[in-house]
């Protein structure tokens, strides 16, 4: 069912030409990604501030609109220190290899039908991988800093991703599943009805692995500033400092567009563009985001770990189950009573599952 | 033409990554080569038309077992006092040069059999199918996942004490 005129298939060399096609995507996903860091930033900081009861940045530009802009000159322009006995390359590296993953993400999103700069098959697999690799930035910051609040920031954040990425990968499986590629191009075109409708659970998991990944409040525990000043990045000054910054919220922008894409039916949409509906959509994640960073309090570490472990996991791991018997039922795909049938049993197994896990009976349990 | 020079650039980084991994003295720098060792290892499948085991290999190597190494490099004390070079440094030498000659000689000296077809554009379903379709490899599989738990659940009971409590570090 195409929604709109706009769903005519791009050809998959647009604008013509392997190099031009290249330089064009390449040249538009950086350009976007800083202004839509910048409009996040904005975002969060008036919104948050809103939660607050207070007015926030307001006095640069009207609305306070250009307070990022202001910010990043600002930095640009401050001291760059580095620690005396730091590891000085690793110290310079760590920034850029936290950073370009969430540009590497964006290369396989698409962004009209058929318009990304490759349209892998492999493409949520490569994404799962390349987010992977930002890991290695954080570790790498925390070490070399020789500094040991950013040390601990660098094991918490070890043990963050690599347990994090489970569910997460399990409630992606859910949406291979029932559209049987893994091309991200592919999984948009087969969402007649958006897959959070038959995927609730899935969405939810999806989205808390995501802000745990991506080191969001409330699982902002690589730079809790109660407990490790500001984790991995506190030796870190002036731009690089701001590129960890840039990293985070790139990293926001690339998770928002990997989750519109795979559960909010990416680019489709009536009457507006394709590119409008998935910004669009993903200022309405980042929102959601940005809610919760408001709302909920930091969890402790082992809270965190026993959320994941014992809440997060078995949830990913029956919704999966389920999901396999829906498609096994109807193979030609999925009835549309089955939406409020998910919904019942999404909401069904959160209440119950949260009534029976305990995380260390509200203490840590130190013998 | 492209995929020669890619090839190259490759091959060489492999080489001097994996020389600096064992030649370094910072161990940490070491676990970190080791990443781009990996990195570079993906590079050399997608050059092959492996693209999922391209993923697969990052996603794994690079993204866990690198990140591992690492972890346990900062939990380890004086890692940056204690050298990586030790007495066994001139044995070590000698059998790793002897390796490397067999392997070199075994790799000349096979008669490579090329395959006239043309590589396969989609990989994954292919590998799908031969890993759990009908004749595939889904008992082996399934023995792997067995003995990984079985050694994950090992290491659990080998760390806990007899009265069901744990030790600590």
């Amino acid at each position: 069912m195409p929604w709109n005129w706009f769903d005519r298939p791009l050809p998959a060399d647009w604008p013509g030409g392997y190099w031009w096609h290249l330089l064009v995507f390449a040249v538009f996903i950086v350009g976007l990604t800083l202004t839509m860091v910048m409009i996040f930033i904005y975002l969060e900081r008036r919104g948050v501030a809103r939660f607050q009861i207070r007015p926030g940045p307001n006095r640069c530009g009207p609305f306070g609109i250009m307070q990022p802009m202001a910010d990043a000159i600002k930095v640009l322009f401050k001291e760059d220190i580095v620690p005396d006995k730091a590891d000085g390359v690793l110290h310079w590296l760590a920034p850029v290899v936290a950073f370009f993953p969430a540009l590497l993400i964006l290369a396989v999103v698409p962004f009209h039908n058929g318009a990304a700069l490759v349209d892998l098959d492999i493409g949520i697999l490569y994404v799962i991988a390349v987010s992977s690799i930002s890991t290695l930035g954080v570790v790498m910051a925390g070490w070399s800093s020789n500094n040991k609040y950013s040390l601990i920031a660098a094991i918490r954040a070890i043990a963050q991703t690599v347990s994090y990425e489970l569910p997460m990968v399990l409630s992606i499986i859910g949406v291979i599943v029932l559209t049987g590629s893994l091309s991200l191009n592919d999984i948009v075109a087969r969402q007649s009805v958006p897959f959070i409708f038959f995927q609730p659970l899935g969405f939810l998991i999806f989205l808390i692995g995501l802000m745990a990944e991506m080191n969001r409040s409330p699982f902002d525990l690589m730079e809790a500033e109660s407990e490790i000043v500001a984790g991995f990045h506190t030796e870190y000054s002036s731009m690089k400092q701001a590129l960890f910054y840039l990293a985070e919220y790139a990293h926001a922008f690339g998770g928002a567009a990997i989750i519109s894409t795979l559960f909010l039916g990416g680019w489709k949409g009536p009457i507006l563009p394709p590119l409008v509906w998935l910004l669009l959509k993903t200022v309405l994640v980042f929102a959601i985001m940005f809610w919760a960073r408001a709302t909920l309090p930091r969890v402790r570490i082992d809270q965190f770990m026993g959320f994941l472990w014992k809440g997060l996991l078995p949830l990913a791991l029956i919704n999966l189950f389920f999901t396999a018997a829906e498609v096994l039922v109807w193979p030609d795909g999925l009835p549309l009573a089955l939406i409020p049938i998910n919904f019942v049993a999404a909401g069904f197994l959160i209440v119950v599952w949260s009534g029976l896990i305990k995380f260390g009976g509200g203490r840590v349990a130190v013998q | 033409m492209g995929v020669t020079i890619a090839f190259w650039l490759l091959a060489i980084m492999c080489i001097i990554s994996a020389l600096a991994v064992v030649l370094g003295r910072n161990i940490f720098r070491a676990a970190l080569l080791l990443a781009l060792l990996f990195f570079s290892v993906a590079g050399l499948y997608i050059i092959l038309n492996a693209d999922f085991l391209a993923a697969v290999q990052v996603l794994i190597y690079v993204g866990a077992v690198a990140i591992l190494v690492l972890l346990a490099i900062m939990l380890t004390r004086d890692v940056t006092a204690g050298g990586a070079l030790n007495k066994f440094r001139l044995p070590a030498l000698i059998f790793s040069l002897l390796l490397v000659m067999a392997l070199v000689y075994s790799v000349l000296s096979t008669p490579w059999q090329i395959s006239p077809q043309a590589p396969l554009e989609t990989t994954t379903a292919a590998l799908g199918e031969k890993l759990f379709g009908e004749g595939g490899f889904i008992l082996p599989v399934e023995v792997a996942a067995v003995l990984l738990l079985a050694s994950a659940l090992g290491a659990i009971v080998l760390v806990k004490e007899k009265d069901g409590k744990w030790k600590s570090g």
